[in-house]
């Protein structure tokens, strides 16, 4: 079963399904080509998250269940991961910085003797077959290509670069059960419990148009008139750390390298300069509108459009002419 | 950020540890301390006044160091500080030697019951360090910490996520990984900038940490630096005052279907 040409893909299950950012992890490794593409799929139970993987370019799903992953809890993911690459014998393994991919993906790749490429945002092979990754580095000024010496490969990439396959129910593929002999004593790090604020309305990762607030805005006000705003949109707020760390809207609202990554169609930046640890989390956006009264902010470099003024004169006019735009006419979403 | 240090990059990483309930830390820190290493320089300094007889010592990795800068936790409260210097210890992008050597000087230390670090360093290297340290010495992690706090043989942390947080708990030795929500670190006061120049730091090369530098096989080669593919157009909008702009921007979106 090992197969040393093959990718191994360390997915993460949501609701019962494979997570947006694992059938991109399996658009990426179909796309690299050379080698059959496995799928890890690690939970109380896999059910029919296998089958959609299957139909979304997998030629092999190894399912782990355990009692003890139903709350993905990372030295028990990392456990499975490691069962996954020891029964497909993989040469490179790719999993997705997601949130659970930021834990799980390093101490992985340290438990297979070799470290992580991490928040990749292309990947290719080498002449030899080996992993080339790229992937932004200081700060977002540089793109860094490594070649991964390690075997396997170990590789993470940024949610949101690729596409994910259409779905094909006809293809076939092999689900093959691993044990990974997951017991009490392998959850060295316990949950106690997790709180989650009640989601006001649009989650950021979803939301079509984000309207979002940086420390140019000054203080917590403002951010009622990107409310305004982006519920005209129907679109969700978002912040820059700086306004986050500030205290003037909660931790759960900031993008960033350190916040969410979104993909909105429309990102909308107020106040925002666009430190890279900021652009880190919106830059696939596919369109950003920058409003900042600093001419030379880093932001207008990744902004398709940009006006460079006083946002406190800019937004009520921008806000007031939309509104006319909006409700003069049925909105056709672009 | 200067080109210069666009093309020398540091590796910052911080770490502590705790003997007999005393903790210790490690850093590397030119030109300036990674931010998030501050903030675990902080975590332990917390940990201290909660708990008597805490031990706070500084790691750092490098080939060299500005000792004013590098002292900076010292001023802030820390022991002592042990530099892991050596003309092998470039800060490259592979992380295999920078894990090993800090690894080696945990070991050297002995009685480590905590190691806290900074959460990322804010050039490349993702939280691996810790990640490896944890791997190499067996022990649990716990990343992205808020709020840490000591019991003697328990780690308790709060874990900031995105849409809320999660209190974990893990039995030392542990590492756990520190964030910027745990709040702003403390200013070093006179005294405790008087303090950090009576403290010489040890200086631990690779000899005396017991490792050969060419025998640590990295996992990555570089191939490429490159400035990143500028990919989109701007098209500045400009009106005759702010509000105009802001009218004629929202006409050019509407024109674009992007709204």
């Amino acid at each position: 079963m090992p197969d040393p040409t093959s990718i191994l893909v360390i997915g993460e299950l949501v609701d019962g399904a494979p997570a947006p950012a694992t059938l991109e992890a399996i658009a990426a490794a179909r796309a690299l080509g050379g080698g059959p593409v496995g799928v890890m799929l690690a939970g109380e139970s896999v059910g029919n998250a296998a089958q959609t993987a299957i139909a979304s370019g997998a030629d092999a799903v190894y399912a782990i269940e355990s009692a003890l992953l139903a709350d993905a809890a990372p030295d028990a993911v990392v456990a499975a991961a490691a069962a996954a690459v020891a029964a497909a014998g993989p040469r490179i393994v790719l999993g997705a910085k997601t949130l659970l991919g930021r834990d799980v993906m390093p101490r992985l790749a340290f438990r297979l003797g070799t470290a992580l490429a991490s928040d990749c945002t292309a990947l290719a092979l080498d002449g030899d077959g080996r992993l080339l990754a790229t992937r932004p580095t200081y700060g977002g000024n540089a793109d860094a290509t490594v070649r991964c010496l390690g075997t396997p490969a170990v590789a993470s990439l940024r949610p949101g670069t690729v596409d994910a396959l259409e779905a094909d129910a006809t293809r076939t593929g092999e689900v093959v059960a691993v044990d990974a002999a997951i017991d009490e004593a392998t959850v060295r790090t316990r949950s106690i419990e997790r709180v989650e604020q009640a989601a006001s309305g649009l989650r950021l990762e979803d939301a079509r148009v984000i309207v979002s607030g940086g420390r140019g805005l000054g203080g917590p006000e403002p951010f009622e008139q990107l409310a305004e705003l982006a519920t005209l949109l129907g679109g969700a707020v978002g912040a820059s750390r700086a306004a986050c760390d500030a205290g003037w809207v909660p931790t759960s609202y900031q993008v960033g390298l350190t916040g969410k990554t979104v993909t909105p169609e429309l990102y909308i930046a107020v106040g925002i300069s666009g430190a890279s640890q900021h652009m880190a989390g919106c830059a696939n956006a596919k369109a950003i509108v920058a409003i900042n009264k600093d001419a030379g902010a880093n932001i207008f470099k990744d902004a398709r459009f940009g006006v460079i003024g006083d946002w406190a004169k800019v937004l009520p006019a921008f806000t007031e002419q939309l509104h006319e735009l909006l409700s003069g006419s049925t909105r056709q979403p672009g | 950020m200067t080109a210069k240090q666009v093309l020398d990059p540091e590796t910052p990483l911080s770490a502590f540890r705790i003997e007999d309930d005393r903790v210790a830390a490690a850093s590397n820190m030119a030109p300036v301390i990674n931010g998030f290493d501050e903030q675990a320089v902080e975590a332990a300094l917390r940990i201290k006044e909660a708990v008597d007889g805490t031990h706070v010592t500084v790691l750092s990795y490098g080939t060299d160091f500005a000792l004013d800068v590098i002292k900076k936790p010292l001023a802030m409260g820390a022991d002592d500080l042990v530099l892991l210097q050596d003309p092998a210890f470039e800060n490259v992008i592979d992380p295999m030697l920078t894990v090993a050597a800090l690894v080696a000087a945990i070991r050297k230390l002995g009685d480590v019951d905590l190691v806290l670090a900074g959460r990322q360093a804010s050039d490349w290297d993702n939280a691996q360090v810790p990640a490896g340290i944890a791997e190499a010495l067996g022990w649990p992690i716990a990343t992205i910490a808020k709020h840490v706090e000591v019991d003697g043989t328990t780690v308790r942390v709060q874990r900031v996520l995105p849409d809320g947080h999660e209190l974990v708990e893990a039995a030392l030795p542990a590492v756990v990984t520190v964030s910027n929500e745990l709040g702003a670190p403390r200013y070093p006061n006179m005294r405790g900038i008087m303090g950090a120049r009576r403290i010489q730091p040890a200086v631990w090369s690779a000899a005396d940490l017991g490792i050969e530098p060419t025998e640590v096989a990295p996992a990555f080669e570089l191939v490429s630096l490159a400035a990143p593919e500028r990919r989109v157009e701007t098209e500045m909008i400009t009106g005759d005052d702010d509000a105009d702009a802001g009218r004629k921007l929202a006409l050019r979106l509407r024109e674009e279907h992007l709204v």
